[in-house]
């Protein structure tokens, strides 16, 4: 049976999915959580690990190089991939929502949304009825409408310290976040047996472990 | 300004993958004449409002251009609609069924990043006029014998049906809309999102659970079974009733082990009326075809009848057959301008044997051990008439 390739997004979600898979009964090495290589090998479990930007995990499951992958549903959203979306593995929750300078209002001529997400928020707003420009940046995006760039934000928000801290408030909510297993529509045929697997013991875990939250 | 480029998604064959790809065709053509199919050509245009709204692929997807009347024109994004606007007009006369084949290149605009062609070369059957599950079965049964015949080993065919998934959905949500919403989850292969709509709906516990084991509706015949239990009216047992019996047939053709059913597939237009399949081979990350039952087709040509029929991909097949490595021995005459006759008649004798035979002025050529190195042997033909060096 050929070997299973699981893309795993690095930094936030990573340690999470881990243990989830760990909880799930997966024999992962301790090496695991401080390695850098970017490609791991678990043989007694026939399964690889590859090690991407949680932005990429969509792009490498439906390319097919990578069989499953761990992605948070911002990500699905923003990036409309052509994949199975089969387990919410209720880690990683934050939400995605719209934020800005406290007491504002949006410019009424030519509105900015900064945004590291320019299809949500182009989609979020075009259903609001609202026109506005879209402005990409990759990241410190509360600096946007500190320093006049933009008038919103749209981003991800789990604790909400950090617009706490640049004294942002939200003002909308766009979507919950979690993240989700995807696979890929070709492995899901060809590969069912692990998958099949490999979902129904992460699903347990999931279950479980919302009966313990409760 | 000079463009170097190609438009997103269009891709060149060099002749090293152009010979690879013509030996894969004829591989797959070779079986499907020998099932009696006839292979015809259609033009590339056609026009919007005929082929282009009747066929299965989605408007944003289509290369539009306009002709000098102003009528909107299409590139044929598949070649089902021709073929059905062939068969409804020309081939009028024709008794029914008709098995029709096609070879030919596709056009689909691609609206993401690059890796996907827009433009590619389908190979594929059209049953017209036999409505039985027999029609089904020949048509799946030739497309694995047709795959088979390239080499290719490791793949599966997932089966589904249309009907099934619209009388479920019928009996419990009732409304079209609600079913509607229901279908895009399934075709979007959002389960998380299915799963989260079914569980909002205010519905009893039980009709609940009936939609939500859809989801694990995958497998062997049996699966047809479990999901009997889960509709009540005639059409839908009727539905798993074919798929059965389709099972069953495939058998008959020693292909069943091919098979799995897969009772959540769906189409994202009322294009597949019934049995619906799609093939997928290791190594490649989309499907290499499908095709399946589309009865409502032809009345749209005003030539109601029913028919069947796939379609494969021969880019995404080529890369499931992997590294081909298929290296044609190439021959090459030298010759100098006194012997080009001799040189000329020499290279006849080779080529009326089969062989590929280049014949090249020396004097044409800078670097002879740069040239010569690409080819099985080279005959020179220079110097005093009449002398062969090899």
């Amino acid at each position: 049976m050929s070997m299973l390739t699981i893309a795993m997004p690095k930094g936030r979600i990573f340690s999470e999915a881990v243990e989830l898979l760990r909880k799930s009964g997966y024999k992962l090495p301790d090496e695991f959580d401080e390695s850098r290589k970017l490609i791991l090998t678990v043989p007694e479990e026939n399964i690889r690990f590859i090690l991407a930007k949680p932005m990429d995990v969509g792009t490498y499951v439906e390319h097919g190089v990578a069989d499953v992958g761990i992605a948070g549903k911002d990500v699905m959203m923003e990036e409309e991939r052509d994949v199975f979306e089969v387990l919410d593995l209720k880690i990683s929750k934050c939400h995605l929502a719209v934020a800005g300078l406290p007491d504002t209002k949006m410019n009424d001529i030519a509105p900015k949304v900064a945004t590291k997400y320019p299809n949500v928020a182009s989609k979020y707003f075009r259903e609001q009825g609202e026109q506005v420009e879209i402005i990409h940046l990759n990241g410190s995006i509360e600096l946007a409408p500190l320093i006049g760039l933009a008038d919103r934000i749209v981003d991800i928000v789990s604790t909400g310290r950090t617009l706490k801290e640049n004294g942002l408030v939200e003002f909308e909510h766009i979507a919950d976040i979690t993240s989700r297993l995807i696979v890929n529509p070709v492995s899901y045929r060809m590969k069912d047996k692990p998958i099949d697997m490999l979902v129904e013991r992460l699903a347990k875990t999931v279950e479980e472990g919302k009966e313990d939250s409760d | 300004m000079f463009m170097f480029e190609k438009p997103l998604g269009m891709r060149d064959t060099l002749p090293g993958l152009y010979v690879i790809k013509e030996s894969v065709r004829k591989k797959m053509m070779n079986v499907i004449e020998s099932w009696g199919y006839q292979f015809l050509e259609t033009p590339t245009l056609e026009f919007y409002e005929t082929v282009g709204v009747q066929s299965a692929i989605q408007e944003q997807q289509l290369f539009k251009l306009l002709d000098r009347q102003g009528h909107t024109l299409v590139l044929r994004p598949d070649m089902t609609a021709p073929i059905a606007r062939i068969a409804a007009s020309k081939l009028m006369k024709e008794s029914l069924p008709l098995r029709l084949a096609y070879s030919a290149n596709v056009f689909r605009a691609q609206q993401h990043e690059g890796g996907r062609p827009a433009e590619f070369e389908q190979i594929g059957i059209e049953l017209i006029g036999d409505g039985t599950i027999s029609a089904d079965a020949e048509a799946i049964a030739l497309m694995i014998y047709a795959l088979k015949n390239t080499g290719l080993k490791d793949f599966k065919i997932s089966i589904g049906h249309i009907g099934f998934i619209n009388a479920l959905f019928g009996e419990i949500l009732g409304k079209e809309e609600r079913a509607e919403k229901l279908r895009r989850y399934l075709y979007e292969k959002n389960f998380v999102g299915y799963r989260e709509h079914v569980k909002r709906l205010s519905l009893s516990t039980i009709d609940k659970e009936r939609l939500l084991r859809v989801i694990d509706l995958k497998g062997g015949i049996e699966k047809a079974d479990e999901a009997s239990s889960l509709v009540a009216c005639d059409s839908g047992k009727k539905a798993l009733e074919d798929l059965k019996q389709l099972l069953i047939q495939l058998r008959a053709y020693e292909v069943d082990q091919y098979i799995k059913l897969e009772l959540n597939i769906v189409s994202h237009m009322s294009y597949y009326t019934s049995v619906i399949f799609e093939l997928y081979a290791n190594g490649v990350g989309l499907p290499i075809g499908n095709g399946g039952r589309y009865d409502h087709l032809l009345e749209k040509f005003e030539r109601p009848a029913p028919a069947t029929g796939f379609g494969i991909r021969l880019d995404n097949l080529l890369e499931a057959l992997g590294d081909l490595k298929l290296n044609k021995d190439r021959y090459c005459i030298i010759f100098s301008r006194e012997n080009r006759q001799e040189a000329f008649r020499y290279a006849n004798k080779l080529r009326k044997e089969g062989k590929q035979v280049v014949m090249q002025d020396i004097s044409g050529i800078d670097q002879i051990d740069r040239f010569t190195g690409q080819f099985t042997d080279i005959y020179y033909f220079l110097g005093k008439p009449g002398k062969v060096r090899e």
